[in-house]
């Protein structure tokens, strides 16, 4: 540039990590606890997420999130323990209690309601709650550790339509909540009911009508500001999509593998690798058209590599333990261990407390450089 | 400008009319407009403003249906071939509203939007968002989530957000509309600045011409679907519609026409001397006695001792979102037949206070009775017989698909008599179509309908909410004529306003807020006249004397006169 041109104010706030290894990182964890129904490895995969979450979040438009989502998964384990006790299929072992027992007719066959509840019982029903809240708690996470409009802008130019898609939606839900309030008002204002059937009707179309001429303003505003202006040209766009979608497939097959706790490594790494490969180049070809430009994109740097690194370590230390372990069996019941591969795995996993700690809660810089 | 100035847009026998429509908006529109001018549009509600500055950048018709005949070129592009998108680097567009159209959630994200669209290096990206963000003095918003901006804010960012992609021409609709008079302020002081500095032809229909009318090169009035254009002075004595300042010069015969308070000013000191010797300067009327002497007049009795029943009372009122403070012990009484004027700054605590006295919220601390009762969880007739509210956006009080429709439906819910509302609605805005669209209204057209069916069924208290945004003067004064109207039948009317002029013009009494708290009650006289930020065009003008309006020193002169 040149000289007379006055140098752009620094901004104080460090740049954020790729949204990209956040997600690789909440994805890797995820992805462990699915693989394993040991309760001490789940416990602890737990433990680490929320050090991270206190460690790194930060101030983003979901960052209650994380609550919402920990309450969601406390919810999940409890309503599963209820259907376990109720309808469970009856594992042998020590039984706790006995509830009354309802003789089901012939067709019924199969299911059960009441009789005996063993402890066997209970703690497989915990493990299999735990697994699917310890996905909820994830995706709570990476939500607080990063926006998801962040993430959408970090989409390849060849989804960049979808991401725009989604930001509107985003957007339209918190407006259709604010105009669903006004019209409620408005209609009390009239002296109209604002419950019953009738009701609903007359909230909804305006509230649906109102989000309809917003989608206007909304599309005028950026057609007039230039998009769609540099669109893909139509056979490259196509081509592009089509290996695209056969790389997400073969990637679907990857994660199968991955988390299929009987498939060897084998198959997960073959899929995982060839998805990556299609999708990379699917992307490539598409980004070559110098569609648009991006406005300060976040860069994968060394921080976002260490991150998703942090979080693979303990999914790839589960492919070198026992499946004995990984997968305690119920009967005899037995306390759990947790093998050194997967402890040194999630201490890793710790890493982004290192590496990408919240910059407010740090406070190494703050207002204007002088 | 310079003779050889550079046209940079022409419209050459522009005519455009809305599909299903059967009268043209525009018709026979040929003018030229050249680099740097500054153009203001003026015209009545509804005459077709918007409809022109969306034919500049080709949103009419590429957006908007309809047949447009003629020729539109912005910069040697015809907006027949070439889409609002391939103008996007050419002709920068800020809608009335522009927190709906905002695309990213932060506000430097929304500033580098258009160019990333454009493809523009990162490089140039980066330099031109810092440049912007100084030229409008929003640095300090950089990082804000674009959902949280006020509305001075929201338009200075949206037109930040047109400008990085440099056009050079800048099209503005009501750029200050919703605005309160800090706010309206800073955002035409930005689009001063863009002018002078930068060089931008800016085109802007606004109705705050004394604020821009001295800036401004030419103005296209509107007054019919063909508009015509001309130099501003000579344009204003003409003009359908202009600000007080301009009127009192007409009535007053003062050539040059003053256009700004400050050229007003120098002519002032000789009215007031005349006034002065014909008449003292109005004193400040009680507000009670006001209200009484015109009670009076309705029943038609002399005593004048009875003082009207309140029938707002509020005391130690207290309203808290989120924990922080909208409204801190707020008293208030208002008695029947008085009109009372609400005024503050964005976010003051206004629209709260007006949401607390019609019943949608109850307060946290304190009580708010209206005719003894506590309004909230007031349903049905109970609440339409007692209180109305109109909010900011009228259109969310009207359901059906037509005006007829919409007036026949408040007939039954109010079970009044077949015709009341419409009959109400011709009284306050007169000839409009029974068969339009509420959502194809002009604003100041859908405040009438809206106003029409509350006002049908009598409330005591009518509570409006910005009332006038959107309104062009004359909108303006029928709307204080009925509000003077339902005063005089003994209904109490309160309104939140930004609008100075509305409120010198109608209001008895004016409360101004501050921080949730009442930090001024009086007379508006009074309260009005002592304030710098609150005082209409006439104060100014007539400062230190307390005049407010036109037409009271045209009345003044005229007892003058025939009073020797």
């Amino acid at each position: 540039m040149t000289a007379t041109v006055a140098p752009p104010v620094v901004r104080a706030e460090p740049r954020p990590v790729h949204p990209g290894a956040w997600w690789t990182w909440a994805v890797g964890l995820a992805a462990t606890s699915a693989r394993t129904s040991n309760l001490a490895i789940l416990g602890l995969i737990a433990v680490v997420v929320c050090l991270v979450v206190w460690a790194c979040r930060v101030p983003t438009p979901l960052a209650h999130a994380h609550a919402l989502f920990l309450r969601l998964a406390l919810a999940v384990i409890v309503l599963r323990m209820v259907l376990q006790i109720l309808f469970a299929p009856r594992i042998p072992g020590h039984v706790v209690f006995t509830l009354p027992e309802a003789t089901l007719p012939g067709w019924a066959a199969g299911i059960s309601i009441g009789g005996p509840v063993t402890v066997e019982s209970l703690v497989g029903g915990f493990i299999g709650a735990a697994r699917l809240a310890l996905v909820l708690i994830c995706i709570g996470a990476v939500n607080t550790l990063t926006t998801p409009s962040r993430l959408l802008r970090s989409l390849p130019a060849v989804l960049y339509e979808a991401g725009v898609a989604v930001t509107v939606a985003l957007t339209a839900t918190p407006q259709a909540v604010i105009s669903t309030e006004r019209i409620r008002e408005a209609r009390l204002l009239r002296g109209r009911p604002t419950r019953g059937p009738g009701a609903l009707r007359g909230i909804a179309v305006p509230v649906l009508d109102g989000a309809l001429a917003r989608s206007l303003t909304l599309a005028a505003s950026m057609d007039a500001r230039g998009y769609g202006r540099r669109a893909l040209d139509g056979s490259r766009h196509r081509w592009s999509g089509v290996v695209l979608i056969i790389g997400l497939v073969t990637l679907c097959v990857g994660a199968y593998g991955v988390l299929a706790a009987g498939t060897g490594p084998q198959l997960g790494a073959a899929g995982l690798g060839a998805g990556t490969l299609c999708c990379g180049i699917a992307l490539l070809a598409a980004s070559r058209g110098g569609v648009r430009t991006r406005y300060r994109p976040v860069r994968w740097d060394g921080r976002a590599s260490a991150l998703a690194l942090a979080g693979i370590a303990p999914l790839a230390a589960t492919f070198a333990t026992d499946p004995l372990v990984l997968q305690p069996p119920l009967t005899p019941l037995s306390w759990p261990t947790v093998p050194t591969a997967i402890a040194v795995g999630l201490i890793i996993a710790l890493a982004p407390m290192v590496v990408a700690p919240n910059a407010e809660r740090s406070d190494a810089r703050s207002g204007d450089p002088s | 400008m310079s003779a050889t100035a550079t046209v940079t847009v022409s419209f050459d026998g522009v005519s455009f009319r809305y599909p299903d429509t059967d009268a043209p908006t525009l018709s026979d529109v040929d003018l030229q407009i050249h680099e740097g001018e500054l153009i203001l549009v003026i015209g009545p509600t509804g005459s077709g403003k918007t409809t022109f500055l969306r034919a500049i950048n080709g949103l009419v018709p590429h957006f908007s249906g309809g047949r447009l005949g003629g020729r539109v070129r912005v910069s040697g592009h015809d907006t027949e071939h070439h889409a609002p998108r391939e103008l996007a680097d050419v002709v920068g567009f800020v809608p009335q509203d522009p927190s709906d159209s905002f695309v990213c959630d932060t506000v430097e994200e929304e500033l580098a939007y258009a160019m990333e669209n454009l493809g523009i290096a990162p490089v140039v990206m980066r330099r031109r968002v810092e440049e912007t963000l100084d030229l409008l003095s929003i640095t300090d918003l950089r990082d804000r989530n674009t959902a949280t901006l006020s509305g001075g804010q929201q338009q200075r960012v949206a037109i930040a957000a047109v400008l990085t992609a440099s056009p050079r021409i800048l099209v503005l609709d009501e750029p200050t509309s919703s605005l309160d008079p800090a706010a309206a302020e800073e955002v035409l002081a930005a689009i001063t600045r863009l002018v002078h500095d930068v060089g931008l032809t800016v085109i802007m229909a606004e109705h705050r011409l004394e604020r821009v009318g001295h800036l401004a090169d030419r103005v296209i009035i509107f007054d019919g679907p063909t508009p015509t254009i001309a130099e501003p002075a000579e344009a204003m004595i003409s003009a359908p519609v202009v600000p007080p300042v301009v009127e009192l010069g007409r009535a007053m015969g003062w050539r040059p026409l003053p256009l700004s308070v400050r050229d007003a000013r120098r002519h002032a000191a000789e009215l007031r001397e005349r006034l002065g010797s014909t008449t003292a300067p109005p004193a400040s009327m009680p507000a009670e006695q006001h209200v009484i002497d015109q009670i009076d007049e309705i029943h038609g009795n002399g005593a004048g001792d009875s003082i009207p029943e309140p029938v707002v009372a509020a005391s130690h009122v207290t309203v808290r979102y989120h924990r922080s403070p909208a409204l801190r012990d707020v008293d208030l009484v208002i008695r029947a037949g008085e009109i009372v004027s609400i005024m503050g700054r964005n976010g003051a605590g206004k629209s709260t206070l007006l949401h607390v006295l019609a019943g949608l919220r109850s307060p946290d601390g304190g009580s708010a009775t209206i005719l003894g009762a506590s309004p909230h969880g007031l349903t049905g007739h109970e609440r339409i017989r007692r209180v109305g509210l109109v909010p900011q956006d009228p259109s969310i009080l009207l359901y059906a698909e037509t005006v007829d429709g919409e007036c026949r439906l408040a007939d039954r819910e109010g079970g009044l008599a077949a015709g009341t509302t419409a009959d109400t609605l011709e009284r306050l805005m007169p000839g409009l179509a029974p068969h339009a669209h509420p959502r194809a209204l002009s604003e100041g057209q859908r405040l009438a309908l809206a106003l029409a069916v509350v006002m049908a069924h009598e409330p005591r208290v009518l509570l409006l909410d910005e009332p006038t945004r959107g309104l062009d003067y004359p909108a303006k004064r029928r709307l204080a004529d009925s509000l003077d109207d339902l005063a005089g039948r003994g209904v109490a009317v309160v309104f939140a306003t930004h609008d100075v002029e509305l409120a010198a013009s109608v209001a008895h009494r004016v409360v101004v807020l501050a921080g949730g708290e009442v930090i001024a009650d009086g007379p508006a006289r009074d309260v009005v006249c002592h304030s710098t930020v609150f005082a209409p065009q006439v104060a100014k003008i007539m400062a230190p004397d307390e005049w407010l309006t036109v037409e009271e020193i045209v009345r003044a002169l005229d007892r003058g006169t025939t009073v020797p």
